[in-house]
């Protein structure tokens, strides 16, 4: 178990908040309880909460877009919240683009995001 | 484990939280002289991609850290030393979009792009020598 990496369900959504410096370990432990707690859950919708992290390398930025790419192969929504300024530039400025992966400024953002989407699944 | 000798600082790289330590070293060091967020972020990314590398593909190497001060400007030194497989095709690895491991074929000329300096010496069967320079932006 990841234990470090708190995983919270908050109405449909489940919310993973990543405040600690990321290793292999972790990682993979980290990917495999947000699945299970998909399954578990039953959650539409991931929202990976990224504002403590100072710095995303490209080991961690791939991480996240894995466990994105296994939560949609379940049927889950993801949106990465909150990355920093440097981050983002960071990113881009080593070719790391994040393409296809959803993000939201801020956690309000991103529930608001998953919030319309559900709205908008269920009237079809 | 890390040795300080006024400000150089030595970290070995045989485990992968040695990543972790020299990324935190970094990041400390860039606040400690006040760098911008963007700066700090750079240089601590830089420093991450090229120790995972070494971890990597050497299994072991040493970081060499150092504080550069010129003039008055004032910049970040970080040397890696391995003495692994090197680099067969050093102006492809450059290029970008190419990795022989489990990478995502940026990491050098990404890495490349973070910093102010990047020189690199590798001879295949011998080792790598990378070292990057940052500079604290004075506006």
């Amino acid at each position: 178990m990841a234990g470090s990496i708190p995983i919270l369900k908050i109405g449909p959504t489940l919310l993973a908040t990543i405040q600690i410096d990321l290793h292999d370990t972790v990682v993979d432990a980290f990917q495999n309880d947000v699945l299970l707690e998909i399954e578990k859950s039953g959650s539409s919708g991931l929202i990976i909460d990224i504002s403590a992290l100072e710095s995303v390398d490209s080991y961690v930025a791939r991480m996240l877009a894995n466990t994105a790419k296994m939560a949609k192969l379940m049927g889950t929504e993801t949106i990465i919240v909150g990355m920093q300024p440097a981050v983002a530039a960071t990113l881009v400025r080593m070719g790391y683009f994040m393409s296809g992966i959803r993000t939201a400024l801020s956690l309000q953002e991103g529930l608001e995001l998953q919030a319309e989407r559900r709205k908008t699944l269920d009237s079809e | 484990m890390v040795e300080s000798n006024a400000e150089v600082w030595e970290i070995r790289i045989d485990k992968e939280a040695d990543i972790i330590a020299i990324r935190q070293l970094i990041r400390e060091l860039t606040r400690q002289f006040k760098f911008d967020q963007f700066a700090s972020a750079a240089m601590t990314t830089a420093a991450s991609e090229l120790s995972r590398n070494v971890w990597v593909h050497a299994k072991s190497g040493v970081a060499r850290i150092g504080v550069l001060r010129g003039g008055n400007r004032i910049g970040l030194e970080l040397a890696l030393v391995d003495h692994g497989p090197g680099i067969a095709n050093l102006e492809r690895a450059l290029a970008g979009g190419y990795s022989t491991a489990n990478s995502l074929g940026l990491g050098l000329s990404g890495t490349k792009r973070l910093v102010d300096e990047f020189d690199i010496d590798t001879e295949p069967g011998r080792g790598t020598t990378i070292v990057i320079r940052k500079w604290k932006k004075e506006f």
